[in-house]
């Protein structure tokens, strides 16, 4: 028996040995369990404009923290009109945490979202009536431009999932830009958290600092960020792309920063400090504004790639400008026709691009696939693939902007997967030389191409985020990107361009109403069909021809031809930018009254 | 026996070894339960306001208690009475459950204005005293049906009703009643019985029905192969047989899904199995009149019956946080903020004080209150974190030095009443020293039961007092008429 005893004696103090000695395990524990760490948040960074303009900011909210367990008696109908709310709304929430009570212990726990300071402070003055009810400071986004809700992106809680996926960096309760620019520099815009180390007891009420602060941390606010947006501008665009759905882009071409990036319609920025409120509401639009047009949606390009194939076919040797090429109403081929306007036959290449002559533009495709140096026309429209990629498209541009697709070009293995191995020639894929069938691509890569002819030949890659100040930025978006074509071919396109919106009313050319005296605007009109309605209107320019300041595409779903409604916008936005101010009220008027919401099919 | 003879005066006669163990635990529980709730201000430890004061006057009034019952009392004014007694408890027992208060999810205490007072305390004493009383009769012999019935009985009744009061832990100290039943030649096997008996409900817990069915095949076959006397021949056989059958579970795993042998759990195939051969052997044994035969063959359907039945126990006889608390023990479940939240805050608060301890009233788990009951039920995580292992190892050793003292003592006492009583007040010290610690320290679930003359309360510090120092008056008395 006593053997027994001391075996028993033993088994403790064996166990007492191991946890007190050797296992370190309730050590850590013992210093988590006293100390809390409060958390300070920093404050995020600013977004800057171009020009110093702030676009995004923050600003102080309140919420109203509630802990159960404090809460005593009060006067529901004070504290509902001091909070602003229906009291039946605090006796909801009252039953609620009753019934939660257990679970919830000495925690506290949020029952207002987001109250202004106004509110707040009416509430502060009565605090001293609800003993358990106070109040916490919280920052939020504030957008004092309306600079679009896509393209600057929101900020939200982070979820599991997002916790997950960027390990050691969140924790429950923190934000996290989750769009736009506020996703893209996430990591220079958060900054870095702080702590205020507190002991506690186990009804989680502060007794003392930790080692009155020493080992405190203070939170380092996020870096702000310049970006390249011009302000004003992308206000300008965002007014003129009201109501219409599509997107329009603006670039400067020798930097290739981005100066304008619209996608319409988009999530308003009044909605986008609280996104959760209003989430449901923006995923129940049938138009999806968070759909962020400009870098996501793959759209065929229309007429604007006839370029790209001049281009391509200038390069190769099989087109030249002096040969002209006849067009009655379209190409001829078998009992098919690819039809066209009406205009005068033969055509040259200026006059083709100033025009947008279809039946011509199939020559120049039909020509670099059939070219005789190569063995087949599989290899020469992989050799017409290379050179479009080329030029940004089929593939991911790179942009610092989050989410960006690269669009589809077609390749012979795909030509051979869908026809067979020899079952197909040019007049099978006789639409992408009009910048139909599988080519698609997205406004930003459309607005590249009119930066890359601007530039006659090269690009930048586009951006949205400056370098500044203890943020970086990748250095590839400072190295040129040249096109497979030489600058000389480009000359002879551009002078088709400029013809194309300068050559006078009634001589032919397309886009005459984007016009403005002085400023050399070169552009080039698109109008692609749509399998959903009405045919989009595309345009794509920049300005001025000699010294390019600006490239823009604009891009507008069931909007007719190209000259009616993208032509206009994308040349008062190019007016806007160099001059400051347009002078067409009647065309700004026509635009920005224009409602083509009705044409769109919406999204079920 | 020492020799000396010559003097026997009072101050000899009385253990003061023992007196001086139990003064120590008394004083290092007030000074813990001081530090338990230092937090609450800079009180004086003799302030009356808080507990540390209120056990000054529960000290105060054991001590006077213990001089009664040393001075004032004939000691066999203890034996005539215990019936008296146990029944008068007894009815305590009873009238609590009716007219006491609940505390806590158990209805085991009276109120009287500031003073709560528990009867089941005192009806560790009143059973020990009968509990002797009945055991010391001469014509008393334990191995016979009708006397251990009757043990079972004094023993049974204060413990079931203890239960029917929702005061498991108190009732589980009435198991260790067994051990003094073992001393006065009640049969090891028993006490064997009752060990495998919580090993197999473990088991099938934590394991799984077929894993304990097996270890309780194997132990009977261990059994029987000791008892049999030809070793080498039946231990093949036997292990023969147990291969084969552990091998029944991995065979039927193997089966095609839809095939026969798959339909069919091997859990039945192996009861099935083990139910013929125990009828077997006890058709056997009667015939042999190998009554050891018989009887583990008997014990082996019973292990069945306890398996089959430890999931109807678990989940309909168990109350809803006594089952949580063994799922957690166990290792069932993990729930550190939940119910496991005591013991693992106890453990953090033990095991952060290391070697040395982080001196008096700097420990920060028990001052800041993360500790539950931590001047009662947990007063040993103070001494823990406070004191650290040496602190433990201190109090550990006062209280097996007591515990061993007592049984000690009780040897060499010539009235069997004296040695008997002194066995039930070492087990019951035991019990409640394995049953508190081994739950701070996660040996045990988490069983609210207080730590001996360490733990706050009034109850519980006089219910010691008495039951120890009636022992000590027991053999005082003893040594100066022999």
């Amino acid at each position: 028996m006593l053997i027994g005893l001391v075996v028993v004696a033993a088994i403790i103090l064996g166990k007492l040995f191991y946890i007190q000695i050797i296992d370190n395990k309730y050590k850590i524990n013992a210093s988590n369990n006293s100390m809390v760490y409060d958390i300070i948040y920093p404050t995020r960074g600013i977004i800057y404009d171009r020009n110093g303009k702030i676009i995004v900011s923050n600003k102080v909210t309140y919420d109203i923290l509630v802990t159960p367990r404090e809460v005593q008696p009060f006067d529901t109908l004070m504290l509902a009109s001091a909070l602003e709310v229906e009291p039946s709304f605090i006796k909801e929430k009252m039953d609620e945490y009753a019934k939660n009570r257990r679970k919830i212990g000495y925690q506290s726990v949020v029952m207002l979202k987001q109250i202004k300071p106004e509110t707040y402070m009416k509430f502060a003055e009565l605090q001293y009536n609800f003993p358990g009810f106070r109040g916490q400071v919280r920052s939020i986004r504030d957008y004092p431009v309306n600079a679009g809700g896509n393209l600057l992106g929101y900020v939200s809680e982070v979820d599991q999932n997002y916790i997950d996926n960027h390990p050691g960096e969140y924790r429950p309760g923190d934000y996290a830009g989750k769009t736009g620019i506020e996703a893209a520099r996430e990591k220079d815009l958060r900054g870095e958290k702080g702590y205020h180390i507190y002991l506690r007891n186990s009804r989680n009420q502060i007794e003392q600092r930790y080692k009155d602060g020493e080992m405190d941390k203070e939170a380092v606010p996020g870096h702000d960020i310049v970006t390249t947006i011009d302000a004003d501008l992308q206000q300008y665009g965002q007014q003129l792309m009201r109501n219409k759905v599509g997107s329009l882009v603006a670039i400067e071409p020798k930097t290739g920063e981005i100066l304008t990036l619209v996608s319409s319609p988009g999530v308003d920025v009044s909605m986008l400090a609280d996104i959760s409120q209003h989430y449901n509401e923006i995923l129940k639009d049938p138009h999806k504004p968070m759909f962020n047009r400009a870098v996501q949606a793959p759209y065929p390009p229309g007429s604007v790639f006839k370029l790209v194939n001049g281009l391509i076919g200038l390069q190769e040797g099989t087109l030249n400008t002096t040969v002209a090429y006849p067009c009655n109403h379209g190409y001829h081929f078998g009992n098919h026709k690819l039809g066209c306007h009406g205009h005068r036959s033969p055509l040259r290449l200026e006059e083709a691009i100033m025009m947008s002559c279809n039946g011509y533009f199939c020559y120049v495709l039909k020509n670099i696939l059939e070219n005789k140096k190569y063995k087949s026309i599989d290899d020469a429209l992989d050799k017409w693939n290379d050179y479009v990629q080329s030029f940004g498209f089929g593939h991911k541009l790179g942009s610092d902007f989050p989410a960006e697709l690269g669009g589809t070009l077609p390749t012979s293995k795909m030509y051979n997967k869908r026809y067979g191995k020899g079952g197909w020639k040019f007049t099978t894929i006789i639409s992408i030389s009009i910048g139909q069938g599988e080519v698609g691509v997205t406004p930003l890569q459309i607005a590249n191409l009119s930066a890359t002819v601007a530039n006659r030949g090269w690009y930048r890659i586009p951006h949205i985020v400056k370098a500044s100040e203890g943020v970086e930025i990748d250095p590839k978006y400072y190295e040129k990107q040249y096109t497979m074509v030489d600058t000389t071919n480009f000359k002879k396109v551009i002078k088709g361009m400029w013809r194309a919106v300068n050559n006078g009313k009634g001589t032919g050319c397309t886009a005459a109403i984007a016009e403005v005296k002085g400023l050399d605007i070169c552009g080039k009109t698109g109008t692609a069909q749509n399998p959903r309605g009405a045919d989009n209107s595309v345009f794509i320019c920049f300005a001025p021809m000699d010294d390019p300041k600006i490239a823009v595409a604009a891009y507008v779903e069931n909007a007719g031809f190209g000259a009616t409604w993208a032509a206009p916008i994308a040349s008062l936005l190019i007016e806007k930018y160099l001059k400051g101010e347009t002078s067409r009220p009647d065309l700004e008027e026509r635009v920005m009254r224009g409602n083509l919401m009705s044409r769109v099919k919406a999204y079920k | 026996m020492s020799g000396n003879f010559s003097d026997r005066g009072v101050k000899q006669s009385i253990d003061w070894k023992l007196v001086i163990a139990y003064l120590l635990l008394i004083i290092i529980g007030w000074v813990n339960i001081y530090a338990s709730i230092h937090s609450d201000g800079p009180a004086s430890i003799f302030d009356f306001n808080y507990r540390c004061g209120k056990q000054f006057v529960w000290i105060l009034t054991s001590l006077g208690l213990a001089v009664f019952i040393l001075f004032a009392l004939n000691p066999q004014f203890w034996q005539s009475a215990s019936l008296p007694l146990y029944l008068g408890v007894l009815g305590l027992l009873v009238a609590v459950i009716f007219l006491g208060v609940e505390v806590k999810g158990s209805r085991s205490w009276f109120e009287f204005g500031p003073v709560r007072f528990q009867p089941a305390e005192v009806s560790k004493i009143t059973t020990s005293l009968l509990l002797a009383t009945v055991l010391s009769q001469t014509n008393f012999k334990i191995t016979r049906l009708k006397d251990l019935l009757l043990v079972a009985l004094v023993i049974g009744v204060p413990m079931l009703v203890i239960l029917a009061e929702s005061e498991t832990g108190s009732a589980l100290v009435y198991i260790g009643f067994i051990f003094v039943m073992y001393r006065e030649g009640f049969s090891g096997w028993w006490l064997f019985c009752i060990g495998m008996a919580i090993l197999l409900f473990i088991l099938t817990l934590t394991a799984s029905p077929v894993v304990s069915l097996l270890v309780l095949i194997g132990v009977i076959m261990v059994c029987a192969v000791i008892s049999s006397g030809r070793l080498e021949t039946t231990t093949w056989i036997n292990l023969g047989i147990f291969i084969l059958l552990c091998l029944v579970p991995l065979l039927m795993g193997l089966a095609k899904p839809d095939s026969f042998l798959h339909k069919i759990k091997p859990m039945y195939v192996l009861t099935g199995l083990a139910v013929c051969a125990a009828f077997f052997f006890i058709y056997r044994g009667y015939k042999n009149r190998n009554r050891f035969l018989s009887l583990s063959s008997l014990g082996l359907l019973a292990g069945i019956a306890l398996i089959f039945s430890t999931d109807f126990i678990f989940n309909n006889v168990l109350q809803d946080h006594q089952r949580k608390r063994i799922e957690v023990l166990l290792g069932m479940k993990d729930d550190p903020a939940g119910v496991g939240y005591n013991v693992n805050q106890s453990m953090i608060a033990i095991g952060s004080g290391g070697l040395f301890g982080k001196g008096f009233l700097n420990g920060t788990q028990t001052t800041f209150g993360f500790v539950p009951e931590q001047s009662t039920d947990f007063i040993f995580c103070t001494v823990g974190e406070e004191w650290g292992f040496l602190g433990c190892f201190i109090v550990i050793i006062l209280y097996v030095f007591m515990i061993w003292r007592i049984i000690v003592d009780a040897e060499k006492s010539r009235e069997s009443f004296t040695r008997i009583y002194g066995y039930c007040v070492a087990a019951c010290i035991f019990m409640h020293l394995f049953i508190n610690i081994g739950m701070t320290i996660g040996l045990m679930p988490v069983i609210g039961i207080p730590l001996p003359l360490l733990s706050y309360g009034g109850s519980s510090l006089w219910a010691f007092t008495v039951l120890i120092f009636i022992f000590v008056a027991l053999y005082r008395q003893e040594k100066k008429y022999y």
